[in-house]
């Protein structure tokens, strides 16, 4: 069937063109990406900061004129119509070849910064670097660097193509304010207001000033050199490192407890920003399968070890060099660790057995896991290393295989052919641990509408995070999965009105009985009996 | 080892099969001509919009029904011989049967209009559809339906996706309005014309024309204008899809006369889903129930019986639903088109013209029967539990807010539609 969709044939209805509006605001959107990369080759400007503004300017005014164009013209309602027939969006000629452009800029901004024209010398910065220092001296009174492009590029992506997110899903108002809360956190929290505390304390050593990037997803936070940034870092320094580590244990427990992990994954969080606006035309190519459940599984659960274990290393390794600064040894430290994780880990097994699914004994392996390391590094603390690695090898290597290869160039560079969710699926430490909280210790799930499923697939669909939705709204059961981000396209995208993401009480909440109501209520009964 | 085979691979079927399968590890085989797999009819329509492949509309991985034992065979089924318990395939292959479960589901009707049989010319009830209307898209200018009801607006909603226009021939007087009180269905109304689908109503078919290669050309209406086009959709109901049964000796109505088992009138032969036919309706259900729903239950109730829990099929209350293009409905209870003589009705409209509810009550004891709900989602669980109650019409509007089912943040009309209920059912609150 797919065949014959695309059919090219002159009297074809199969591929709807764009019409003259839409050609014309693509157009100028890409000489905005034009300009940029003109600047990529060296042309040079006369006017850098003319030029950048207007590519800026084009590069939004074509998206808003494209998604008015699309959206307005028809009567309001979420059309996924030709979403499998088009190449864009179904892995074709130009999913790749997006794909690739996204990677390979991926990888030179990572490990070869000096392609972009960055100048590490004190000397003046080329090429894209180069092009955005005018925004750059605005917002932080520095030369841009790599990190500068990439964050300004970023925040472009998701406010315009969170407007086009916004229009397209307008019947919808949890999408709206979901959107706009996305928006507002990556505009303010991730760009302008750590841009502009830089340029208010030029003198300090960069430290991180996202207040919403938590540990472990801002997986430096306790590296060596960053603690003494932020113990250098005066009064921010010190309020940066008192918030990101109530952010940890207090502020995020407290809202997985009553919202689930959506109000970071879907709310607030950069990387599941980009994931719902730019990568939104991608969503439905995530894998359902069960296969690749089992897999996910694994590699979430691996990454939450490394990170912790990474982590800790560091942290000793802190403790270790570093005793003028500390309030407790590193003794104190691995002992803190591991009494914290026993208690934790005991009380979800005291608690929490019966409802320990496959999920939940992932998550008590991992944190089992961390345990038994964090002893062993206690065990062999003799010198600097940790179970015979150096503890700034595997920082190094966390940073460059999960911070840069995973995150960056797989997470975002292959939104167009496996799905935009792929970091925080497989690989998000912080993912994990939300995860964790949600499918055991919080109030959210998403409630199925007695029998109205009609079992269409739209809401496996599209999930992004690749769960199969149906598989329990087809049974009439509650959803309550780790990996739920609670984005609400699958209650959005059902015909049937049979999907809800709620916050409700925990008694009940996950139920994995018959209830196919409209039936006799001994059949209920009956087929409950297992 | 028993063996039990079902013909037909549908909900009902497929919902029996695994049933059986959670308490028996009895053979089961499902013959299927249309497709290897299950998957959701209801669903065929996304496939062709492009919203889903049609692997997504597959509720399995290919791999569950062997993991599960259960054994499927492609091929159709020609005649059913209860003597030798047996059935033969199109090949002529026999396939033996302890017991068998006829659940062969619906074909479109065709009520001998001149041409109906042309290419070109399609229902949307099996895959074989949707392939048909893939092939003949790309060269189609305009297509023409026949028949104002849900797979006549879904095949007006998938040709539109396509951009080809859509005329579209109601028999009524409005959209549906056998089942759909006057108000919603001129909602539905206006927004069929906002979708830029030609909507004539109080039109009927008279006959399709044929070009030289047998295909359609036009279609004439008794209003005697000839529309052009080459796609003509008919949608005028389905029917118990049985003729194969016709020399079997298993009593036939319009569809399998079954009883409250689902038995037939042959011992170890069964009927469920569209092509069961009740010798008695239930409640004031049709005795022929073509509906998702309840293919679905009979399949559960009958898989009780075949493993040794005979259970009658006593479907609670009646729920329904449907998408007509942007607007969602659901209805719980019973609302009838015209008001029975015990029946009063509340109906509310939001001023932008999609969204509606209409409460039917009994008028002398304010019982509440039945919601028609539009735009609005509901819960199922509440107005289930209101109905099994008998609670009155005032305790629901008093307690629409929990019965609401939209997303969080949405904008509630609660408080609207409760001040429009109080002051045309309640009479003037003194204050």
């Amino acid at each position: 069937m797919s065949k014959s969709a695309k059919n090219l044939s002159i009297a074809s209805h199969e591929n709807q063109d764009m019409d003259g509006i839409q050609k014309l605001s693509v157009t100028l959107g890409l000489l905005g990406l034009f300009i940029m990369t003109l600047s990529l080759f060296n042309v040079s400007f006369p006017n850098k900061g003319f030029w950048l503004a207007g590519s800026i300017i084009a590069i939004l005014t074509g998206i808003v004129v494209y998604t008015n164009r699309t959206y307005l013209n028809q009567p309001a309602g979420i059309k996924n119509n030709g979403v499998w027939h088009k190449d864009f969006t179904n892995r074709g000629n130009w999913a790749w070849m997006v794909g690739i452009i996204l990677t390979s800029f991926y990888v030179v901004l990572y490990w070869y910064p000096q392609y972009l024209g960055l100048n590490q010398e004190g000397k003046e910065n080329t090429g894209i670097v180069g092009f955005f220092d005018p925004l750059s001296y605005i917002l932080n009174g520095k030369a841009a660097s790599q990190w500068f492009v990439y964050g300004t590029l970023y925040t472009i992506a998701i406010v315009g193509l969170g407007y086009k997110f916004i229009l397209k899903y307008r019947t919808n108002k949890y999408q709206l304010v979901r959107t706009l809360s996305v928006m507002f956190f990556q505009l303010g929290f991730a760009f302008l207001i750590p841009e502009i505390l830089e340029k208010l304390n030029p003198e300090k050593a960069f430290f991180a000033k996202d207040l919403k990037n938590m540990w472990p997803l801002n997986y430096y936070f306790f590296n060596e050199w960053h603690l003494k940034n932020m113990f250098d870092g005066g009064n921010l320094g010190m309020f940066m490192l008192f918030f990101g580590i109530a952010m940890i244990f207090i502020i995020s427990p407290i809202l997985t407890y009553f919202y689930g992990k959506r109000w970071y994954c879907s709310w607030v969080c950069g990387c599941g920003g980009l994931a719902e606006t730019a990568g939104d035309s991608y969503r439905h190519l995530s894998n359902k399968t069960e296969t690749v459940w089992k897999i996910e599984r694994w590699m979430i659960h691996s990454v939450l070890v490394f990170s912790f274990v990474m982590t800790i290393a560091v942290i000793f390794t802190f403790l270790s060099s570093n005793p003028e600064l500390t309030f407790s040894t590193k003794d104190q430290f691995i002992w803190g660790i591991v009494i914290f994780l026993i208690v934790f880990t005991g009380a979800l097994y005291i608690f929490k057995r019966k409802e320990l699914d496959t999920d939940a004994v992932y998550t008590m392996l991992s944190l089992v896991t961390i345990i038994i390391i964090a002893l062993l590094i206690n065990y062999f603390s003799g010198n600097q290393n940790i179970l015979f690695i150096d503890g700034n090898y595997l920082r190094e290597w966390y940073g460059f295989a999960i911070g840069a290869a995973f995150s960056g160039v797989i997470g975002v560079g292959f939104y167009p052919i496996l799905g935009n969710r792929v970091w925080c699926r497989f690989g998000c430490p912080m993912a994990a641990i939300l995860g964790l909280q949600q499918r055991l210790l919080s109030k959210f799930r998403i409630t199925t509408n007695g029998g109205q499923c009609i079992s269409c697939g739209n809401c496996s669909t599209y999930c992004e995070m690749g769960i199969d939705v149906r598989s329990y709204a087809e049974k009439g059961e509650n959803i309550v999965r780790s990996s739920c981000v609670g984005c609400g396209i699958c209650a959005a995208v059902c015909p049937r009105g049979v999907l809800k993401l709620e916050n409700g009480s925990q008694e009940g909440r996950i139920n994995s009985n018959e209830i196919l109501l409209g039936n006799d209520v001994n059949l209920m009964d009956l087929l409950n009996k297992k | 080892m028993e063996h039990l085979v079902i013909i037909g691979n549908g909900i009902a079927g497929v919902t029996l099969a695994r049933h059986i399968r959670k308490k028996s590890t009895s053979k089961i085989t499902i013959v299927s001509s249309e497709n290897e797999y299950f998957f959701s009819r209801t669903a065929l329509m996304y496939v062709f919009m492009g919203h889903m492949k049609f692997n997504h509309i597959q509720s399995y991985e290919n791999g569950f029904w062997k993991k599960n034992n259960i054994n499927l065979v492609h091929g159709l089924v020609t005649a059913v011989v209860p003597e030798s318990k047996e059935i033969i395939i199109q090949n002529n292959e026999k396939i033996a049967f302890e017991k068998l479960v006829i659940a062969t589901g619906s074909k479109s009707n065709k009520f001998g209009w001149p041409g109906q049989d042309l290419k070109g010319v399609t229902g949307l009830y099996h895959k074989q559809d949707l392939e048909a209307l893939e092939n003949w898209a790309p060269t189609t200018k305009r297509a023409v339906i026949v028949g104002g009801g849900l797979i006549g607006i879904e095949l007006a909603e998938m040709l539109r996706s396509r951009n080809i226009p859509v005329t579209f021939l109601v028999r009524e007087k409005s959209f549906w309005s056998g089942i759909l009180p006057l108000g919603e269905s001129q909602m539905i109304n206006r927004h069929i014309l906002e979708h830029h689908i030609d909507l004539r109503l109080e039109t009927n078919l008279v006959e399709i024309l044929s070009d030289d290669q047998g295909h359609a050309r036009a279609v004439v209406t008794d209003k005697g204008e000839t529309i052009d086009c080459e796609i003509v959709g008919l949608s005028v109901g389905v029917s118990p899809n049985i003729d194969f049964l016709k020399d079997s000796g298993i009593e036939l109505g319009k569809g399998v006369k079954v009883n409250r088992f689902f038995e037939t009138n042959i011992k170890d032969i069964y009927a469920i889903g569209d092509c069961a036919e009740q010798h008695e309706a239930i409640d004031l259900r049709p005795s022929i129930e073509a509906v998702w729903y309840t293919g679905r239950m009979m399949g559960e109730v009958l898989a009780q019986t075949l493993t040794g829990t005979r259970t009658a099929y006593k479907p609670g209350h009646w729920f329904n639903s449907a998408k007509f293009l942007d607007i969602e409905y659901q209805t719980y209870g019973w609302v009838w088109a015209d008001a029975k003589e015990y029946e009063e009705q509340f109906y509310w409209e939001h001023q932008a013209g999609k969204k509606a509810i209409r409460i039917s009550f009994d008028k002398k004891d304010r019982t509440f029967l039945g919601i028609n709900t539009f735009g609005i989602r509901m819960r199922h669980e509440f107005f289930d539990k209101v109905l099994t109650s008998k609670e009155t019409v005032d305790y629901v509007i008093a307690h629409l807010a929990k019965a609401n089912f939209d997303p969080e943040l949405f904008t509630s009309h609660t408080s609207e539609i409760q001040k429009q209920f109080s002051i045309q059912f309640v009479g003037v609150k003194t204050t």
